[in-house]
């Protein structure tokens, strides 16, 4: 990351990870990276960063059956429970 | 994504009073809310609380919701200002102006480039590994935490990143590198360890 390309590619690293960069500045990116090994690594484990997180949060969180019960009857709402 | 009229629930008649149709929308959204919540406090015990404030405080403002966002986004922006209350409660050092000013500051370059992504599944799953990115999240201030959460856990579009955030698309994408940068340097030290593990 000593470069003025390390640099620049910097400021568009999470355009270009999330696909929203275009395709001039995206081949200028694969360009760099091809010949800087360091911008290749931090790309490389900057998605696979995101991804563990993504992958950590796919068991889907259901509010508890106690929790759903206080909340309806904190909004006055008890006798749609069961509806 | 847009609730303002679907199948499981009438906005109209939300709006209208019915409350019948106001648990309907609670059903739908409120596992979305619950870990939000969860993900950006760390506990049941305050998450719960968000919940609750979150739909007393949409119950009484549902009527005067014009409908420029979509119902989950109004949601999230009601839950995420419960959440920074509920942490400033907590930590009353922590001041509006750490949440403001981030985006003025600069990124902070790589500094660790070791390749960890050969390292085998097990153990970029594992349970130590979990523990190792909750604490590396923890570490990152709300402001950045709350994005990364919202962005890259949540799935919620930059536009409405920012619109829950009240911040511009820009101040978001730049929070959002930021995030991830000092996330993958945390990772990277971690990881960079078992690789020199291995390696002796």
């Amino acid at each position: 990351m000593k470069h003025e390309n390390c640099q620049s590619m910097l400021l568009l690293l999470s355009d270009f990870i999330d696909g929203e960069l275009n395709s001039e500045f995206c081949e200028a990116i694969e360009d760099h990276l091809a010949e800087c090994p360091d911008c290749s690594i931090v790309v490389d484990t900057l998605k696979r960063t995101i991804s563990l997180y993504k992958e950590s949060s796919i068991k889907p969180v259901r509010v508890p059956e106690d929790v759903r019960e206080r909340l309806y009857k904190c909004l006055d709402l008890e006798e749609f429970i069961d509806q | 994504m847009d609730n303002h009229d679907n199948n499981e629930y009438s906005l109209k008649e939300v709006q209208a009073g019915n409350r019948s149709e106001f648990a309907k929308l609670i059903d739908v959204h409120s596992d979305q809310i619950f870990r939000l919540a969860i993900k950006i406090l760390g506990n049941e015990q305050d998450a719960e609380d968000v919940l609750q404030n979150t739909f007393l405080k949409a119950f009484q403002k549902i009527g005067s919701f014009e409908g420029r966002s979509n119902v989950s986004t109004w949601l999230y922006r009601i839950a995420t200002n419960e959440a920074l209350m509920t942490i400033r409660k907590r930590r009353p050092e922590i001041n509006i102006s750490e949440f403001t000013n981030e985006e003025n500051e600069e990124i902070e370059s790589p500094i660790q480039f070791i390749d960890w992504c050969c390292l085998p599944e097990n153990e970029l799953l594992s349970e130590e590994t979990r523990e190792v990115m909750d604490e590396a999240i923890n570490q990152l201030s709300e402001a950045l935490k709350i994005v990364f959460i919202l962005r890259d856990i949540e799935g919620v579009s930059i536009q409405e990143t920012g619109q829950i955030l009240n911040l511009s698309e820009t101040a978001v994408k730049t929070r959002l590198l930021r995030a991830r940068l000092k996330l993958r340097e945390k990772l990277t030290t971690y990881f960079g360890e078992r690789l020199t593990d291995r390696s002796e």
